[in-house]
């Protein structure tokens, strides 16, 4: 820090020219991994041996790296360049995170890989590899790969037995994005003329129909995961499943495949279109140096760095020539894929096309995995659309609210400089007001700064209308929507009462369970004469140790349909899997069963130091008296507890209001947004519906007023619990 | 109390046998994984693993980056450093802010009180925007400085208000006496009352470890050198867009696990007693 402070004063002392510019390095931000990322590490340092350019790469979490770029770039602390799916390009647009490819040459790539980079006839980035979808066919049982839905149809009987748990073909069929091929197969369209989406069309219905057909006949496993389609593959059980190019270096040594484009639906004459991804190499709008990053982006994503992508890093280069080269032309995986890519739909890079996965989702989990028939679930979708698409509410006048505010810090000092005047001086109220504020300023200091600056910057949010970059005024128009549950009848999933109910029961289950079974091991284990209690707090003490991300992927694993623990542990006891995450009571259940690993240490601990200040005295005159041990509990026990558990009770009910982690993770809030509590519904808000953060911090300052309604109560809990102690 | 007979003590052990492997259970399958030579799965309950490796060990414990150095190593000092200063900076101020709270009298005390409580109200996921903010005015942004203040702050509320609960419940008569025999505040401070909240130092020194230990969104977002990202960040790149490489993830899971659970075996003797989350003790 001391170093950056140094250089800082030195940069602004010398003026900024004084440090040459030719000595930083150019910054590449990416979050590749394996083969991808030892060929950008190549392609670079070629870069840099041709151009003098040093290049410094970061590679980043995916999970972490879109917030980390739309929060760096705009405060000029971004990279030069960097790497990403072209889809979200209509979000870092309206940002203005990048800028305009001024040197691509139109003609180097494939044309609809530029086109997917386009925003009002404007390309930015270069196009780098493309991601497209194909048919893997394991050669030794299919000789033959179908070119036609009919043949498929045709070969499917003889190579599926799903008692045995073999399937003709496996892939992940809830996912929209596997299925869109079929829907644009089947004719259908996403948007229409005025790029709205349109759910409710014959070929919806029509691509719908027959994937439920083929998971009823059991030619597809139910509820596919990546690992399941990976694990039948390779065990020589999927004869034949769709993926991508990432898909190869998953494949088991043993296994003969090739690969092939998606067959033609019989019924229409088309293709099975999927989507065309492009990574992309972005230039950043705040890059200092944009020649030299313009040139950076374009290096990698032409001639050399092509070849390497292509060998070392297994992308299908968007480079047009890179397919003159013999090493690609002999490579069947690459040359397959490239031809997949040419029926290949570009995803479009719209913000209507970001809001258009969480319906598709709902629509085809309704259809495979509940029993909503294909032909209702396009109006499903669209319902679920209309309701995620919000327009802008008109501009509300920040005037009242300024005069608001100032009327109340009038209010509050006047109230304030009144009152002391009725009692006694300052000083003699507060004789050691000069210490108490040199103990209490470091730590006042830097939560003012970093907590509550934060805090009221979010509740201020909540009055703002944000949509691609920009805030206007609303007023309270954000809580109007939620509170009166616009669009939607407060039974559903997405309003805000059904939420809150939600809510409410999952904290009310979790604390009850978390204080029960800490409680009732704190009893046992409470006795000083039990051997081998230091070893039994420590084993069951350990939940609470485990990072609960890590808790909550953990327990999603053992929520597994086909790999999970939990119905490993049902087969071994003669029952049927289920299916935990279709239906609400069992994706509920399988949350709650999580939060209760995770938090019956805390209180377990909590209560075991309460019992220990209950004086044994008591317990021994109780005795004397003849009363019996349930008895003893009831009255000395479960009174003294209450002042020493209420408050652990306060905080855990916060904490379980507002676990974000398990929601998100384990249930990821299906069926169809059923399960999602109110922090997760504000992050979906947030972060997931094209950055609506004003309608989140809404959904924020709801969820603060909840809890401080309840605050409020617990605290009259405490009081009379208080005064019931005399 | 008499003592219980043999057949109640054998319930017992059997009951905390049978809690303990429950708990355990999910633990032996992250185990599992991490010593599995595949990603590969089976349906079945069984949590150990048929074949033993440590490849998954190896190869995260000897990641390099693109340059070659050992970032791990690099990444676990910067764990430690993070964490540990989360620690002190943490305690500093949550000790000096609770005794003052507890013992001292002041306007605005119950309000400040409660604000803290409050601000643990507010989902944290929307704070970040302006945290950057503030961090980039303050020029600590892509500075260990700057993520451990971040963390030391965010943990704040918690320990002040545990630290005050266990202050609030040590006999002043100890600090008058000290008074008297000359002693200023501070020292009383320091001499009298510290060493008396060693458990409750304890419990919260933890709490702040924990937080700056188990953190990778903010620390993600605010570095810029991979050799300083802490160990969760490293941990995340196992989780990718496509795929997600479980053995190592797993594998990765446990390393950053192991030092928390030391930890709390270290400290679980003062846990019991130093946890009082502001309440009151008998």
């Amino acid at each position: 820090m001391s170093r950056w402070l140094g250089l800082a004063l030195l940069a602004t002392a010398l003026s900024a020219h004084a440090a040459p510019e030719t000595e930083k390095p150019l910054k590449l931000w990416h979050a590749y991994r394996g083969g991808e990322e030892a060929a950008l590490v190549q392609a670079t340092k070629l870069f840099t041996s041709k151009s003098g350019v040093q290049v410094e790469l970061l590679a980043l979490p995916y999970d972490a790296y879109a917030a980390k770029l739309t929060n760096a770039i705009p405060h000029g602390v971004g990279p030069d360049v960097f790497i990403f799916n072209h889809e979200r390009l209509r979000n870092f647009h309206a940002m203005h995170l990048v800028a305009p490819a001024s040197g691509l040459a139109r003609e180097d790539y494939f044309p609809n890989a530029v086109e997917a980079l386009e925003v009002d006839g404007q390309v930015y980035g270069y196009p780098m590899s493309l991601k497209s979808l194909a048919l893997y066919v394991n050669t030794k049982l299919v000789p033959q790969p179908p070119e036609t839905t009919d043949a498929l149809l045709a070969m499917l009987p003889a190579l599926s037995d799903a008692d045995a748990g073999r399937f003709g073909l496996a892939y992940e069929s809830g996912d929209f994005y596997f299925h869109a091929g079929f829907l644009f197969g089947f004719g259908g369209e996403l948007f229409d003329a005025h790029g709205r989406a349109s759910f409710d069309t014959q070929g919806m219905a029509r691509s719908l129909a027959f994937v439920k057909d083929l998971q009823d006949q059991r030619f597809i496993p139910q509820e596919a995961s990546g690992a399941l389609v990976k694990s039948l593959f390779n065990d020589g059980r999927a004869a034949m499943i769709i993926s991508g190019p990432w898909f190869a270096g998953e494949i088991a040594p043993n296994v003969n495949y090739r690969v092939v484009g998606l067959p033609v639906v019989s019924a229409t004459n088309i293709p099975i279109r999927p989507f065309l991804g492009v990574e992309t190499a972005y230039v950043s709008a705040r890059s200092e140096r944009a020649e030299q990053a313009q040139a950076l982006a374009r290096f990698i994503s032409l001639g050399e760095a092509s070849r390497m992508r292509a060998m070392v890093g297994r992308q299908i280069p968007a480079d047009v020539a890179a397919y003159t080269l013999r090493e690609v032309q002999e490579d069947t995986l690459i040359s397959s894929f490239r031809e997949a890519a040419r029926h290949a739909t570009p995803m479009p890079n719209t913000l209507e096309m970001a809001r258009v996965w969480e319906p598709m989702k709902l629509a085809l989990r309704a259809v495979l995995q509940g029993g909503t028939a294909p032909q209702d679930a396009g109006a499903l979708a669209d319902r679920r659309y209309r309701a995620l698409h919000r327009e802008r509410p008109p501009d509300a006048s920040p005037l009242p609210w300024l005069g608001l505010v100032g009327a109340m810090a009038l209010g509050g000092s006047v109230w304030v400089l009144r009152r002391p005047a009725a009692t006694l001086p300052f000083k003699q109220r507060y004789p050691d007001v000069a210490q108490a504020v040199a103990y209490i300023t470091p730590a006042a200091a830097g939560v003012a700064v970093l907590v509550f600056v934060p805090f009221a910057v979010g509740l201020s949010l909540s009055l703002f209308h944000h949509e691609a970059g920009e805030y206007s005024f609303v007023g309270l128009a954000n809580f109007v929507d939620i509170l009166a549950s616009r669009g939607y009848s407060i039974t559903e999933p997405l309003s805000f009462y059904f939420t809150l109910a939600v809510t409410l029961l999952w904290a009310v289950v979790n604390v009850v369970l978390h204080v029960s079974i800490g409680l009732f091991l704190a009893l046992l284990l409470k006795d000083p004469l039990l051997k081998l209690r230091g070893v039994y707090r420590v084993l069951l003490i350990i939940p609470w140790a485990v990072p609960n991300y890590i808790t909550a992927l953990m327990w999603k694993g053992m929520f597994h349909r086909q790999f999970g623990a939990i119905n490993g542990l049902l087969v071994a006891l003669d029952l049927e899997p289920v299916s935990w995450f279709t239906r609400f009571s069992t994706a509920f259940a399988a949350n709650v069963a999580t939060n209760t690993w995770l938090g019956f240490p805390f209180m377990m601990v909590v209560a075991l130091g309460a019992l220990q200040s209950i004086p044994q005295e008591l317990y021994e005159a109780a005795e004397v008296d003849g009363a019996s041990k349930w008895t003893q509990f009831r009255r000395i026990t479960l009174p003294l507890l209450r002042p020493a558990m209420l408050p652990a009770v306060i905080l855990g009910s916060v904490w379980t209001f507002n676990m974000f982690n398990i929601i998100y993770l384990v249930s990821g809030g299906e069926p169809g947004g059923g399960t999602d509590i109110l922090v997760s519904e504000a992050y979906r808000w947030a972060f997931q519906r094209n950055e609506q953060y004003g309608f989140a911090a809404a959904y924020s300052v709801l969820i603060f007023v909840v809890l401080l309604i309840w605050s409020a109560f617990t605290k009259r809990l405490m009081r009379s619990s208080s005064e019931v102690m005399g | 109390m008499n003592r219980p007979s043999r057949l109640k003590m054998a319930a017992i052990h059997a009951g905390l046998t049978l809690l303990c492997m429950a708990t355990l259970y999910p633990v032996l399958w992250v185990v599992k994984m991490a010593l599995s030579p595949t990603d590969g799965l089976a349906l079945t309950a069984n949590p150990f693993p048929e074949t033993v490796t440590l490849e998954h060990f190896r190869q995260v414990l000897s990641g390099t980056d693109a340059a070659g150095r050992w970032v791990f190593g690099r990444q676990l000092l910067a764990s430690i450093v993070v964490a540990g200063a989360t620690t002190l900076v943490g305690l500093t101020l949550a000790v000096s802010a609770a005794y003052a709270l507890s013992r001292f009298r002041f306007p605005g005390k119950d309000g400040g009180m409660q604000a803290l409580l409050v601000t643990q109200m507010f989902p944290a996921t929307l704070m970040m925007v302006p945290i950057y903010s503030i961090l980039q005015k303050l020029h600590l942004l892509d500075s260990l400085t700057g993520l451990v203040l971040v963390y030391a702050t965010t943990a704040l509320p918690f320990c002040i208000w545990n630290l005050k609960g266990y202050f609030d419940t040590l006999p002043r008569e100890l600090e008058e006496a000290a008074v008297m025999d000359g002693a200023s505040t501070f020292q009383v401070f320091v001499r009298v009352v510290l060493p008396l909240a060693r458990p409750a130092l304890a419990v919260t020194a933890l709490f702040s470890f924990m937080t700056a230990w188990n953190e990778f969104i903010l620390a993600a977002t605010l570095l810029n050198d991979p050799s300083r990202f802490t160990l969760p960040v490293a941990l995340q790149r196992f989780v990718g867009e496509h795929k997600v490489e479980w053995g190592k993830f797993a594998a990765g899971a446990l390393i950053v696990s192991a030092p928390v659970m030391a930890l709390f075996f270290a400290l679980q003797k003062h846990l019991v007693g130093g946890l009082t989350a502001g309440g009151v003790k008998g």
